[in-house]
């Protein structure tokens, strides 16, 4: 008995973990699925708003999480990412139209350089604590221990998601980002503008990096190790796919439980670690058997 | 043709890539209400001309550089797509370029991304859609990718009409499609333009059925517009009839004698 529920554990520790894996991976998703450009930033966009976020509560004075300062942060850092991705699309993405993908790849890796830097050079490069009011003693169901952090990380990313999935069925919005997913020049010969289009996915992704900076900060500590977490997010993307949204959640659920479990049960046999290579095997094996991920669109061709 | 032009095209030139000189001065007019076609083979310049129109060219590293587009008596060249549409004019691209993974229905709204006049317009405007095309609302949610190659180009048609267009530019409809369908699909263009008062100005490699629709006509060659005049009149050209009908005098013609023989294209002299 006492097994059940220490495999439960770590099988629920593995997917709280591997929802905020899905957390990164939607933001490199929403990126993609809109204009097809594998945004290497997302990681260091992850870390702008997690350092940005915390840097201020600290010069506006906040005491305690959740008080006026503290929601006044949230906001600024809010506007920041917004800013960020009016930024992005003037700087980056409007002189490279109708680039090869390639070269667009490269634009944002030299984008993250820039965010790396630049969110360093301002903030300072310090660890910083982040307090986000939630009680760290562990919740007992049964036997098993929650960390509760987790749980309110996940059913906060569950909100977003559904948020999500809403706007881009029901919205105006929302299915213009998914016409231009499917066929740019058509969404620009029916008067779709392409320009607004990514700044508003831009700046979903930004909001989903600040969300991601803030958990993530939350349990590591603020600091560049965050921009790691983006890494993480590749065998996620491979798993689910890397233009569908629960792609990203189902993907980060199998790579966090799995990686867990292996670690925990098979690890001791091959001398342990190996939570760190494991999730990019299974990746691995995918790509071999199923190249567009478990939920990736199929490519509609008609014959 | 009476009245000033809905469209007029003006000695234009298009360059693709700052070197590739597809355009050599076209110049066009479309009247309100009018349908227009624009006739010749691969590569004579219909569909640059009508993205020179849309200003679709921008994406596809093509450039106006020489002449003006007037729509209404207004510059429009350094117009935006976004712009474009607002004002009514919207181009139906060659090859259908429906939104796949989107239900027709889908298809339909994002049409109307533009339109700020409102649910209830839109609403409207969807069931006169499927009054024009009642095909598609019985696959309205359909993705589009799945449906036929007749239903796609309805749809990319219908799509065009949800911006309350004023004019049209519908690239070669007829691209893929069963003879039966092409003439049901002109037809509605016809009904279209009578009934909604929408100009056209398409582009079609199709002659016989573009000039039965069309009533005034231009033959692109080469980047030039090499003829032009009535519908009427083109179908009783004789080089037109020869080079685009595929008809010379009385009978068919063998592969023999072409070899022999090939008419001169008058215009080139």
């Amino acid at each position: 008995m006492a097994d059940l529920f220490f495999f439960l554990e770590v099988l629920i520790g593995g997917l709280l973990s591997g929802v905020l894996y899905s957390l990164v991976a939607l933001g490199f998703v929403l990126i993609y699925k809109a204009s097809g450009v594998f945004n290497f930033a997302q990681g260091a966009m992850v870390l702008l708003a997690g350092l940005t976020f915390v840097r201020l509560t600290q010069i506006l004075g906040s005491e305690h999480p959740w008080d006026g300062m503290f929601v006044l942060a949230l906001a600024i850092t809010f506007a920041v990412m917004i800013a960020l991705a009016f930024a992005v699309e003037r700087v980056v993405l409007r002189p490279l139209v109708n680039q090869a993908q390639i070269i667009m790849f490269m634009a944002t890796i030299g984008l993250t350089f820039f965010l790396e830097g630049a969110a360093q050079g301002v903030w300072g490069s310090q660890v910083h604590r982040l307090n986000l009011g939630v009680s760290e003693l562990p919740i007992i169901i049964g036997d098993v221990l929650l960390p509760p952090l987790d749980l309110v990380a996940a059913a906060a990313a569950a909100a977003m998601v559904a948020g999500l999935a809403v706007f881009f069925s029901r919205t105006r919005i929302g299915r213009a980002l998914r016409a231009v997913a499917d066929d740019h020049q058509a969404a620009l010969s029916v008067g779709i503008p392409l320009q607004s289009i990514w700044v508003v996915v831009w700046s979903v992704a930004g909001i989903v990096a600040l969300f991601a900076g803030l958990v993530w900060g939350a349990k590591l500590g603020v600091q560049f190790s965050l921009t790691l977490v983006a890494l993480k997010a590749l065998p996620v993307l491979i798993l689910g796919g890397f233009t569908s949204i629960p792609g990203a959640i189902i993907g980060g659920l199998i790579i966090g439980a799995s990686e867990k479990l292996a670690e925990v049960f098979i690890g001791p046999l091959v001398g342990g670690a190996i939570e760190n290579w494991f999730p990019y095997m299974l990746a691995l094996v995918f790509l071999l058997f199923r190249p567009q991920g478990l939920f990736g669109e199929k490519i509609i061709k008609r014959v | 043709m009476t009245g000033a032009p809905l469209l007029a095209v003006n000695n234009i030139e298009v360059i693709y890539d700052h070197v590739i000189l597809v355009l050599k001065g076209v110049s066009l007019q479309v009247p309100e209400e009018g349908i227009v076609a624009l006739l010749g083979a691969n590569g004579a310049g219909k569909t640059t001309t009508l993205k020179a129109v849309s200003n679709l060219l921008g994406a596809e590293r093509g450039d106006v550089t020489k002449g003006t587009i007037e729509y209404r008596g207004e510059r429009v060249e350094k117009l935006s797509p976004n712009e474009l549409v607002t004002r009514g004019v919207v181009q139906v691209m060659e090859g259908r370029h429906c939104f796949g993974h989107l239900t027709v229905e889908e298809n339909l709204m994002t049409g109307a991304y533009t339109r700020t006049d409102g649910r209830g317009a839109i609403r409207d405007d969807l069931d006169l859609v499927y009054r024009y095309f009642p095909r598609l609302q019985q696959r309205r949610t359909s993705q589009a990718g799945y449906v036929s190659g007749g239903e796609q180009q309805m749809t990319a048609i219908g799509r065009a009409l949800m911006s309350k267009p004023k004019m049209i530019l519908l690239d070669e409809p007829s691209m893929g499609l069963a003879p039966q369908l092409v003439e049901e699909i002109f037809e509605i263009v016809k009904r279209l333009n009578e009934e909604e008062k929408v100009s056209f100005l398409l582009a079609e490699q199709n002659t016989n059925i573009a000039l039965k629709y069309a009533r005034y006509g231009y033959i692109l060659e080469n980047g030039r517009v090499v003829m032009d005049g009535n519908a009427a009149e083109l179908a009783a050209n004789e080089d037109v009839k020869e080079f685009y009908l595929g008809l010379s005098g009385t009978k068919r013609k063998s592969y023999r004698d072409v070899k022999h023989y090939r008419r001169r294209k008058r215009w080139l002299s």
